[in-house]
């Protein structure tokens, strides 16, 4: 499925300043039924959103209004777990362009990447200036630049440069997905897959 | 120029290599399942496109199914639902479709070994992150996302860049009680959820050239969850010997050319890995996990670490003792337990199921013990039967389920209750993975047989003196 072209993000951020956040965390297996995508964002961080009677847990972060935004901010090792897209699907779903962690288990970051949200990573230091700036400012804004690879707190003016391979950059500038490309070099694989038996 | 076995089978698989970029690698087997497949399917649907290869794919039901009653309809209806989308699905392009109550229905890493789907030098996929499992058998394996499982379905490639490598070499004499799990557990504690992220794993060494496919399965199982996206070990006479015979193995001559090349699928001596770690067989004994992630284990002796002591940061090691109602300093051994699982891809083969039985063997369920035992196929479960384990589990007072992924990831009924501790040989203690507010201890078939009978947690190794003596 094609996916919103991703340039330049300027925005507020939601900050989660836990580590190993994982899979069953940001979208519990019991939430996993549907056969479309659709509605995952409700269920996005679930229990630690809300309590078994279904009232919201006041202390959460997304539950705080004074936290708003279309990046997450989450601690080292984001995403660890389970293969489930739909835990990508949830953080899309909800409003999230991209997330921003000093590491990220890699099924979850090619899960972003595959369906249009930019995993950002950046250095353990500047994750702690953007949690802090976050904590003194809630509204402060972070800018996303893919064209340039930087990521800026526009408060302060610091800014760090984050990797992307020029293939995945160019699809999400372009909001291409990785099947049409497959699609295209159709023949090619066919004709390897003649020599692979199986 | 020299090569690592992941070398190998990774650069006889790649079909073009991105400049930049991914490399784009051919599948030669998929596995699908109902719960990460039905989105992608739908994504076939609306390209108006067919599954490529529906002999290179493989579908069972196993996550989202009960495990008593399969012969009856499933009463959740969205269950049911994603249940009967597979099946459609699997009609509609083709694909053998093994769902509730046929005879090779099954945990999807379980079966894809049994039905010798799972091969050296293959690459083999599915929309789960234990996938990892097959690289038991010298194969890339590991799980994609549902995105992913539409590129397969429709193309057999993914886009991946080529990940790095790292060896761990475990070498000596297991101590009495240690299993594969125990030893997967130890590496993990080590290295944490995190230290292999990047990277593809080869195990080798002593440990894994003497254990057996099962334990080979339970160790490259775990690969995951130390964030590498997976763990293969070289293939071996006892690799040829478990993959022969088997219904989807090469036959004939094609066996003999396969075997040919599979020999040739070893780490070259002077090979390098971008990393390699070695560790001393003798230093593990049997694990259990304390906290919310897998890479909060140690050995069962051992008092739970204080903050001071743990890498990382101290505000999520308290919210995960908060979490379990665990204390720095504690001790593990003596805390009681509600419940034990024994099952999951992780651990839900026959070794696993002999390994318990060797334990509870002449004693009883403990009364405060719900225990929830779940084979991992109708295979597996045709042979508790057959040797004679299923006499040994009823007269103990334990009732045999049937076979599903169950409450590894309590996606189905089987969910443990909020405040609860299970002793579970499945593959995550994650903060509710196995039901809203349950707490997991993560261990080996024989430290949850220890659990079992004691009712709370206790060191298998006292169990067992008269075996060894």
């Amino acid at each position: 499925m094609a996916y919103d072209k991703f340039n330049i993000l300027k925005s507020s951020a939601v900050p989660l300043p836990i580590e190993n956040v994982d899979t069953d965390q940001i979208i519990p297996a019991r939430f996993l039924k549907a056969t479309e995508r659709k509605g995952f964002g409700d269920n996005l961080f679930r229990d630690w959103r809300y309590n078994s009677d279904d009232t919201p847990k006041e202390h959460f972060v997304l539950n705080n209004p004074i936290y708003s935004g279309k990046i997450l901010v989450g601690g080292k090792n984001f995403g660890s777990g389970s293969s489930r897209e739909h835990a990508a699907w949830a953080v899309y779903d909800y409003g999230f362009r991209c997330v921003v962690s000093s590491f990220f288990a890699d099924i979850f970051r090619n899960n972003c990447l595959n369906i249009g949200v930019l995993p950002v990573q950046v250095s353990p230091e500047f994750l702690d200036k953007i949690f802090k700036a976050i904590e003194s400012n809630p509204e402060t804004e972070l800018e996303i630049n893919l064209p340039e690879q930087t990521i800026t707190i526009l408060e302060s003016g610091e800014s760090e440069s984050f990797a992307i391979n020029d293939y995945k950059k160019e699809n999400m500038l372009n909001g291409f997905d990785d099947i049409d490309y497959l699609l295209n070099i159709k023949n090619n694989i066919e004709e390897f897959a003649q020599n692979t038996p199986l | 120029m020299s090569k690592t076995l992941f070398d190998k089978v990774w650069d006889s698989h790649v079909v073009q290599q991105i400049e930049n970029g991914p490399d784009v690698l051919f599948i030669d087997r998929h596995l699908v399942h109902e719960v990460t497949s039905p989105v992608a399917f739908l994504g076939l649907k609306n390209r108006d496109i067919k599954v490529l290869y529906p002999e290179r794919t493989f579908a069972t039901a196993d996550h989202n199914t009960p495990t008593r009653n399969q012969h009856l309809p499933v009463k959740d209806k969205l269950s049911a639902n994603q249940l009967k989308a597979l099946e459609e699905n699997s009609k509609a392009h083709n694909i053998p479709y093994w769902g509730l109550g046929h005879e090779k229905n099954g945990i999807v890493h379980v079966i894809g070994p049994e039905n010798g789907i799972t091969v050296p030098g293959a690459t083999i996929v599915c929309g789960d992150s234990h996938t990892s499992t097959h690289g038991a058998f010298g194969a890339i394996a590991f799980g994609i996302g549902t995105s992913e499982v539409e590129m397969v379905l429709s193309t057999q490639c993914i886009m991946q860049p080529k990940p790095k490598s790292m060896r761990i070499n475990v070498n000596g004499k297991l101590n009495k009680a240690v299993t594969p799990k125990d030893v997967a557990l130890f590496i993990i504690s080590k290295l944490t959820t995190s230290g292999a992220t990047g990277y593809f794993v080869e195990y080798a060494g002593d440990v894994f050239r003497d254990m057996s496919m099962e334990g080979r399965m339970t160790v490259c199982n775990l690969s995951i969850e130390m964030g590498a996206r997976g763990g293969m070990i070289a293939p071996d006479e006892k690799t040829f010997d478990y993959v022969e015979g088997k219904e989807y193995a090469p036959k004939g001559a094609d066996w003999n050319k396969a075997t040919e090349y599979w020999q040739t699928l070893y780490s070259d001596d002077d090979a390098t890995f971008d990393k390699e770690i070695n560790f001393d067989a003798s230093e593990i004994e049997p694990m259990i996990t304390y906290g919310t992630n897998p890479g909060m284990g140690m050995g069962i002796s051992n008092d739970i670490p204080m903050a001071e002591a743990v890498e990382g940061g101290m505000a999520t090691y308290k919210k995960s003792l908060n979490y379990m109602a665990f204390a720095e300093g504690d001790a593990m051994i003596g805390k009681p337990i509600d419940f034990v699982f024994l099952g999951s891809c992780t651990n839900g083969r026959i070794e696993d199921f002999r390994a318990f039985a060797s334990i509870i063997k002449g004693r009883k369920k403990a009364d405060n013990v719900t225990a929830w035992l779940v084979p991992g196929s109708h295979r597996v479960e045709e042979a508790i039967k057959e040797e004679g384990i299923l006499d040994i589990l009823n007269t103990a007072g334990f009732e045999l389920r049937e076979p599903g992924c169950s409450a590894c990831l309590a996606m189905n009924d089987d969910k443990i209750p909020a405040g609860k501790y299970a002793v579970s040989t499945s593959n995550r203690n994650f903060e509710g993975r196995q039901g809203p507010g349950s707490r997991t201890l993560l261990a080996s078939p024989l430290v949850a047989a220890a659990a079992a009978v004691t009712g709370k947690v206790t060191d298998p190794r006292e169990l067992m003196e008269e075996v060894l003596a």
